[in-house]
């Protein structure tokens, strides 16, 4: 029987992390004693997007989006709402431009410029119910392929659709399953990456976990294309519940005949199995993957040949990202000619994007290509919070690079963020405000990629340590003249000279926060000053004697007792003894403690 | 699974399940769930709605709920909204009188004067 309200609650792992599980197991209950249950249906969604007002609860019809309900909230949602009608206000979205009521889903403008081609099921249906995904038209693109379309033909489609790696690289997905189809051999594999690494990055985990038979669905079709009949997906280990998920709708596609022998009565058998990454940043790369899948150490090789002449086991394989795929039963559906429509001259569709660091909105958004940064940042990330102003947004990772507000009007599409000195990378958009020093950043990804270097190559072992070591000494305050200029012919000698893809782009979050932020170097170097007031060893601190208050309370929080004063008698620092841990500026209830950068 | 034919048909069965999702109800049915609404009734008027819509399979009805309405005396108090029509609003319902509501109103088209409290032009 049809209910008369669906209650959509989320759990992607962010909305699970802040208890929405608990909040799921209230409600039920909650509903079960007012005896609602035949009428109410409660329903575990992946991730809706807005992770930071998690966690998200989605009624329908209503359309009615709570925002950060606890288990204490829940009884008034079901008896005022479910049960009167009265949607708890309190709980709901409100604009932060105009701090009014959102009555409508639809209507918060987090939503408003996206447009969901992959995400379309995220949040609105069930992941673990194959149902829900066939209600709404999952495996028809399968069943269409298999059974009124030749390999060629949805090549073909493929092809008119401009879909091109949305793993970051940008290579034309039609091009790839074209060489793969060409080879000729017993046994072909497709294989799925899923080993996200980057930091500020989730739109794979999302996407498995909120829609996992969209990515099973693709695949198969892409089996279908080159002739292969068996898969990997290669997800990390750190992704539990999509693994979870992941293995639970394999099972159920196995079932019902999606995967297995004889799809669709057709003669095209096709099957997938998970395979579980230890966690190595570098087997995102995919010889490196593809190593790992064999049994062997996640290492990289020269390439070619590349996998689509000889991929795992020795055989031609084609290889694409989570996203890749998932938009592979849009475009049979509706023919690629669509989606040709959607974006830019060279990029085409749309893109999730995962947005963190110092902004209003972080999660999960997808835009068209050709989407500017300013509109992603702004009008979907509602910019920084109140008083903060973003100074620049790093794109791509540890691989990519900052973008600064004067380019913030650049439409995103893999040609023009290349040119910028960024890159699309898998979609990790993190912004930065003043509070972040630039060289201190570009330290924490080499820091990273110097820990997830393999080793097997000279340029990534040795040179990104040599760059790590110039970015330590100058956040250190030991620069000298000459350091800028080393770090950039290191970073362009490794960019050309180490095998793969970490260590050809590592040096980049160097290069361009050099390009863009020079003078952030050269303060560190030549006036010892840190503006952001973040590397350690270029700060001090200071009370200011109008403000102090001579309470006594740095005194007893100093480590080293560098703070002179009494109970009435004003407070002084000794510059030699402080060793700038800031336990005195967090403590200052007043104010007094200044943090103090370059002044001498 | 066999081939298209028989996808579709299971696609048709399961999306009744999530059919509240979308968003393109032809016939909206608000009833009014105050406290004086569910003292006269409101509850089995909207239980019945459901039933009835779902005997007679109507994908396109959605049942909702609203707060007081203000004539207590009325209650159970009932919309029908339809795009472009004018509100319906129907008072002293009760399940006998909601089998007739979704017969003569919803299925066909015709407003029931007997029930009727007025007509609201949106």
């Amino acid at each position: 029987m049809a209910h008369r309200l669906n209650v959509l609650v989320c759990s992607g792992a962010s909305c699970i992390s802040n208890n929405s599980l608990k909040v799921k197991e209230a409600m039920l209950a909650e509903i079960e004693r007012l005896g609602l249950n035949k009428e109410i249906k409660v329903i575990e969604t992946g991730c809706m997007g807005p992770c930071q007002l998690g966690p998200v609860i989605l009624v329908y019809p209503d359309e009615t989006l709570y925002k950060k309900v606890q288990v204490e909230d829940v009884r008034e949602i079901v008896e005022q709402h479910f049960l009167k009608g009265r949607p708890v206000e309190r709980l709901m979205y409100k604009s932060p431009l105009t701090d009014e009521l959102v009555h409508k889903s639809s209507e918060v403008d987090y939503f408003q410029k996206q447009y969901k081609i992959v995400l379309a099921n995220c949040g609105n249906i069930d992941p673990e119910s194959m149902e829900e995904y066939i209600a709404v038209g999952g495996y028809e693109a399968l069943g269409k392929a298999l059974t009124q379309m030749t390999p060629d033909s949805v090549l073909n489609e493929i092809k008119i659709s401009g879909l091109r790696g949305r793993g970051g690289g940008g290579f034309p997905t039609h091009l790839k399953w074209m060489f793969t189809k060409n080879e000729k051999s017993d046994e072909k594999y497709v294989i799925c990456n899923a080993d996200e690494g980057d930091p500020g990055a989730f739109m794979d985990r999302s996407v498995i976990e909120g829609d996992p038979h969209t990515l099973i669905e693709g695949m198969t079709i892409a089996g279908y294309v080159v002739g292969a009949s068996k898969g990997y997906v290669y997800v990390r280990a750190e992704y539990p519940l999509a693994i979870e998920r992941l293995q639970k709708a394999i099972g159920q596609a196995k079932e019902m005949g999606f995967l297995g022998e004889k799809i669709f009565q057709t003669g095209f058998s096709f099957d997938l199995e998970v395979r579980v990454g230890a966690g190595a940043f570098v087997c995102g790369e995919e010889t490196a993957l593809i190593h790992s899948i064999e049994g062997k150490r996640g290492t990289p090789r020269p390439r070619p040949p590349y996998p689509s002449a000889s991929g795992v086991w020795g055989k031609p394989t084609v290889l694409n990202n989570v996203e890749t795929y998932a938009n592979v039963r849009h475009i049979i559906l509706n023919g690629g000619a669509w989606m040709a429509d959607i974006g830019t001259e060279t990029s085409k569709g749309t893109k999730v994007f995962a947005l963190s660091g110092t902004i209003k909105n972080t999660g999960l958004a997808e835009v068209p290509m050709g989407t500017t940064i300013r509109e992603l940042i702004y009008d979907i990330g509602g910019g920084a919070p109140e008083g903060h102003e973003i100074k620049a947004v790093q794109l791509g990772g540890p691989s990519g690079g900052c973008v600064t507000p004067e380019y913030f009007d650049t439409p995103i599409d893999y040609e023009s963020l290349t040119q910028l000195g960024a890159m699309m990378g898998s979609g990790g958009v993190i912004a930065m405000d003043e509070t972040a020093c630039m060289v201190n950043t570009a330290k924490f990804f080499l820091d990273f990629t110097c820990f997830e270097s393999c080793g097997k190559c000279t340029p990534c072992r040795v040179g990104l340590k040599q760059m790590y070591g110039i970015l330590d000494k100058i956040t250190k305050g030991e620069g000298e003249e000459g350091d800028i200029e080393a770090l950039e012919k290191l970073g362009h000698t490794i960019k050309t000279t180490a095998l793969c893809g970490l260590g050809q782009t590592a040096p980049n979050p160097v290069l361009s926060t050099i390009k863009y932020f020079r003078h952030e170097y050269e303060e560190h170097i030549h006036e010892k000053k840190c503006r952001a007031l973040v590397c350690k060893d270029l700060i001090s601190y200071e009370i200011d004697a109008d403000k102090c208050k001579a309470c006594t309370l740095c005194a007893q929080k100093c480590p080293v007792d560098a703070i002179r004063g009494q109970r009435g008698v004003v407070h002084m620092i000794e510059q030699e003894k402080c060793v700038s841990c800031g336990s005195c500026f967090d403590v200052c209830p007043f104010g007094a403690v200044q943090r103090l950068s370059g002044e001498n | 699974m066999k081939n298209l034919e028989e996808l579709r048909k299971l696609r048709e069965k399961a999306q009744k399940e999530i059919q509240l999702r979308s968003k393109d109800a032809r016939v909206k049915v608000v009833v009014g769930m105050g406290t004086s609404g569910i003292a006269a009734g409101a509850r089995e008027v909207l239980k019945a709605f459901i039933t009835e819509i779902n005997q007679k399979n109507l994908t396109d009805v959605m049942v909702t709920q609203t707060g007081e309405k203000g004539m207590s005396s009325m209650e159970p108090i009932v919309e029908i909204h339809e795009e472009k029509k004018p509100v319906i609003i129907y008072g002293d319902m009760n399940p006998s009188k909601v089998k007739k509501v979704v017969e003569d109103h919803i299925v066909n088209g015709k407003v029931v004067e007997d029930y009727l409290i007025s007509m609201e032009e949106k």
